[in-house]
């Protein structure tokens, strides 16, 4: 075993001296190869990895680009900017876009295709030609949905709510939603291949609770993908079924309930929302655990509150359908089963919180953006709770209040701990160093930006601005504007990191194996890590967060404090 | 973890258990039993399911996280229609409860004067 | 020590480990496969608890009789799928071949038989769609029954195509001698998706074909 080092690291140091002056490893999985052909016919799970991030990133600024249209629109009451069928795509395709196309798949095949192999001290996944036809699908299912925003767009949500989507809408819904059921076998091929692969796949001495939680994470967001993204499917077969073969399974001439289409569509994507912060939140654990340099507290909690949350998380959909008539009895069961599906969240919550305390506390850009994430996820997720209690639910249903909830847990959350996860990560994944100052500066902006963006909509929604709307009364128009500059300021926020990061590639400091002193199988090989992972097969002789004594428990039990 | 190899006997043996469960169910089928006949129907279908889960597909000499792989694949079913169901079937209860008037006489709420056929301006605002 | 079979892939240690991974990634697969044939079932659940007349009256025009055949059809298949999996167990390659054909076959009287089916529900006008007639007290919930009908029927054929192709792919290997008591990983699979297949007719029989059936009998 490696030593664990105790000071610290010459990245946090104000003025950086010698970083490492070693080369760069000779072979590693980016030079291993080079050519085209290399890349799209790779089985590597890193280069498969990089490639997801290419795509998930291009779709993130596509997604990005109609948020920043529907905010310019909403700098004023009237709809001046673009007409009201227009407004629908927009809400729409960015709904399909940052969902689908970034959301579910950005930190499980980007971070997780590359790092599950490693923490688990495996060559590869159990399935690489799988994990590359995932990534084939992906963009398959990305071509079809392109093809629709090309030409002209959807305008039936996200949601794609019955029966507008069905009979009405005049849009171009089937190839839409034919490209999110293809991209849907993407995540299922993604989760099957971490499921299988933790199981059947790890290390000699790893057992599953010497596993770090960012794995937990991944299983139960795999368990989530594996079981629920098939119905999403099937539905959205049976919707374009009813549009091309007239068949009436939610038209209600034939007998057919629109609600039934609501059941069968939230049926996964409730569950699709926990796929979107399991994985944040496992990325989260390992961000407390290095940058304050000690073991999560309470690592058995967290590890099958990960998996509580996947499973509990099935069993609330109805929360989504307060207002739209089904049983009131349904939902009174399905508004206390919310209450309780919060329950797993906050006990992470405070674990983390915990493993702060009397922790080694570094400032590092990955720490901010958990600091952040603590923070923000912790409003979300208590909005949440107020959402799932029905008799506020009616109230704010539909309005700004929801939206703001949402994009508290989605980008306050996911994107947040995203980007602190590809900070944290990045000297492994290509062997260089980031700038530190314009990073601390892009984190902070995003901060900013994004409270200045989203804390005005819950008061919008709270005072009954309805979403989805293109036009809305001039009261609301001063927090419209300060949503508008916050997102501003947040766009400003994202791109930097994008030009940082190319610009490292090329000029950025060597990073060295373990950049950060922190302790992982990941860190235990070069970075960039050769092709096979591991010149030698790891055997695990300890937990994972073995950090040593914290220095402020030594001092306490030495008397000094 | 050595292979088990099923003798011939047992899948010959499974098949015709098979044939005759369909006899049975169409049989079956043909009678008036009421309720019965959705309880029988689906009684013989699981059964059947399970001869060839269990013989066919080697789950009886499979690993225990075969087992709980294909026990959770039937549980999330269960959960998906289940729980559909109780929005479904506890509609007539919930509407007999809350003594739903004909479709001619709902009131909304606070709008009872204003939400008459006829006025021009129902919810009152401008 | 791990044998270099040429099959054996260079992340796993073993065959055994690889034969592992692989089986338990197919039942992985066919429970998400369980889900997607789920939601149709939860479409059928809900709306014959509503239309239970209409239903039982579309029900008892489908032609029983082909269904009940289809039904000896695809258990004959999974006897000569499994036997197909044994006898590259036992090392029989001769015997996986024809195991195999006769597998294909059946899923092609299956295939054929369900085509005669369609042929004559079309005949009749019991398409849903503008042309849509049907004789009885309550059309147009019979007309949901048929959606959901040739929905379902209509996924499980299309599973059944793609697995005769996956089958004739595996009978080419098998000729060429691929398998053996050693390896025979992909046999093993296809006989748990064809399996599966056949379970999700098991369960359409009496949920598409029988439920009515009494109707004729002062039900």
């Amino acid at each position: 075993m490696t030593a664990i080092p105790t000071n610290r690291t010459a990245i946090d140091s104000p003025t950086p001296a010698v970083t490492s002056d070693r080369e760069l490893p000779r072979r590693n999985y980016l030079n291993a190869a080079y050519g085209l052909r290399s890349w799209l016919l790779t089985r590597d799970h890193k280069r498969i990895a990089i490639l997801y991030l290419i795509s998930v990133t291009t779709f993130f600024f596509l997604g990005g680009f109609f948020a920043l249209l529907i905010r310019l629109e909403l700098l004023t009451p009237e709809g001046d900017l673009v007409g009201p069928d227009t407004y629908n795509k927009l809400f729409t395709m960015h709904g399909i876009v940052m969902v689908f196309f970034f959301l579910i798949p950005a930190i499980p095949a980007v971070l997780g295709n590359f790092l599950v192999p490693l923490m688990i001290g495996a060559k590869d996944l159990a399935f690489p030609k799988i994990n590359l036809g995932s990534w084939y699908v992906y963009n398959l299912g990305a071509a079809f949905t392109l093809w629709s925003i090309v030409h002209g767009g959807v305008d039936t949500g996200w949601t794609f709510y019955t029966p507008f989507s069905t009979t009405y809408s005049n849009t171009y819904v089937i190839s839409a939603a034919l490209g999110i059921f293809i991209t849907g076998f993407s995540s299922i091929m993604t989760g099957l291949n971490f499921i299988v692969t933790i199981h059947r796949l790890r290390a000699p001495g790893m057992t599953w609770f010497r596993m770090p939680l960012f794995l937990w994470s991944m299983y139960a967001t795999s368990l989530i993908m594996v079981l629920g993204t098939p119905v999403i499917a099937i539905t959205l077969v049976m919707v374009a079924a009813e549009r091309v073969l007239h068949l009436g399974l939610f038209d209600p001439a034939y007998g057919g309930d629109p609600i039934l289409f609501q059941h069968l569509f939230w049926f996964y994507s409730h569950p699709a929302v926990y796929i979107m912060i399991l994985p944040a939140m496992g990325i989260e654990s390992e961000l407390i655990a290095a940058f304050a340099r000690r073991q999560v507290v309470g690592y058995k909690v967290v590890a099958f509150a990960s998996v509580a949350i996947a499973v509990l998380g099935f069993l609330v959909w109805g929360h989504h359908m307060f207002v739209t008539g089904q049983s009131m009895y349904a939902a009174t069961v399905f508004s206390v089963l919310s209450m309780v599906v919060a329950i797993p969240s906050a006990v992470k919550v405070f674990n983390w919180t915990a493993t702060l305390y009397e922790g080694s506390i570094s400032w590092s850009t990955p720490m901010l953006y958990a600091l952040g994430f603590i923070g923000l996820f912790t409003i979300g997720g208590l909005t949440g709770v107020m959402l799932a209690t029905l008799g506020f639910d009616v109230h704010v249903h539909d309005t700004y209040f929801i939206v703001a909830h949402f994009h508290y847990i989605m980008v306050g959350g996911t994107i947040m701990a995203y980007l602190g996860g590809m900070h944290y990560w990045w000297p492994k994944i290509t062997g260089r160093l980031y700038p530190q100052f314009l990073s601390r500066l892009a984190a902070l902006l995003i901060f900013v930006g994004f409270n200045l963006t989203f804390f005005p909509q819950f008061i919008l929604g709270y005072l009954g601005m309805p979403r989805r709307y293109w036009s809305y009364p001039p009261e609301f128009q001063v927090l419209n504007v300060l949503s508008t500059a916050g997102a501003s300021i947040l766009g400003v926020g994202y791109v930097i990191p994008m030009c940082y990061f190319l610009w490292s590639m090329r000029y950025g400091k060597k990073a060295g194996a373990n950049p950060w002193g922190a302790v992982g199988l990941e860190w235990e090989t070069e970075s960039p890590p050769p092709t096979a992972n591991f010149d030698v097969t790891p055997v695990v002789t300890h937990g994972p967060y073995e950090y040593g004594p914290r220095p402020a428990l030594a001092a306490k039990e030495a008397g000094v404090v | 973890m050595a292979e088990h190899i099923a003798p011939k006997k047992t899948y010959i043996l499974v098949w015709a258990a098979l044939m005759v469960l369909t006899l049975v169910t169409i049989g079956v089928a043909q009678l008036n039993l009421g309720p019965f006949n959705d309880v029988v129907a689906l009684a013989v279908a699981v059964t059947k399911a399970l001869l060839v889960i269990l013989f066919f597909m080697h789950v009886k000499d499979s690993s225990r996280l075969t087992r709980l792989t294909v026990v959770a694949g039937f549980f999330w079913l269960a959960i998906l229609i289940g729980i559909t169901l109780t929005d479904y079937l506890s509609r007539p209860t919930v509407d007999k409860l809350r003594a739903v008037p004909p479709a001619g006489q709902l009131h909304l709420l606070g709008e009872s004067r204003q939400a008459q056929p006829g006025n021009p301006n129902p919810t009152g605002r401008r | 020590m791990s044998s270099h079979h040429s099959a054996l892939a260079h992340h796993f240690d073993s065959l055994e480990q690889q034969r592992e991974a692989s089986t338990f990634g197919m039942w992985v697969f066919l429970v998400t496969e369980i889900m997607f044939f789920g939601g149709l079932f939860t479409a059928y659940v809900v709306y014959r608890l509503q239309y239970q007349a209409a239903f039982a009256e579309a029900s008892n025009s489908l032609l029983t009789w082909a269904g009940s055949v289809n039904t000896v059809v695809l258990i004959c298949s999974s006897l000569t799928m499994a036997m197909a999996v044994r006898s590259a167990q036992v090392d029989k390659r001769k015997a996986i071949v024809v195991f195999l054909l006769l597998t294909i076959l059946l899923g092609g009287v299956f295939l054929g038989i369900k085509a005669f089916e369609y042929y004559s529900e079309f005949k009749e006008h019991h398409y849903p769609g503008a042309n849509f007639q049907f004789e009885g007290a309550d059309p147009q919930h019979a007309e949901m029954f048929f959606s959901i009908y040739f929905c379902m029927t209509g996924l499980h054929a299309l599973h059944m195509i793609i697995g005769m192709s996956l089958l004739g792919v595996l009978l080419v290997q098998s000729w060429k001698g691929r398998f053996n008591s050693q390896y025979h990983n992909p046999l093993e699979c296809m006989g748990l998706y064809w399996h599966f297949v056949d379970i999700v007719w098991i369960f359409l029989l009496p949920l598409l074909y029988l439920f009515g059936a009494n109707l004729h009998h002062g039900g």
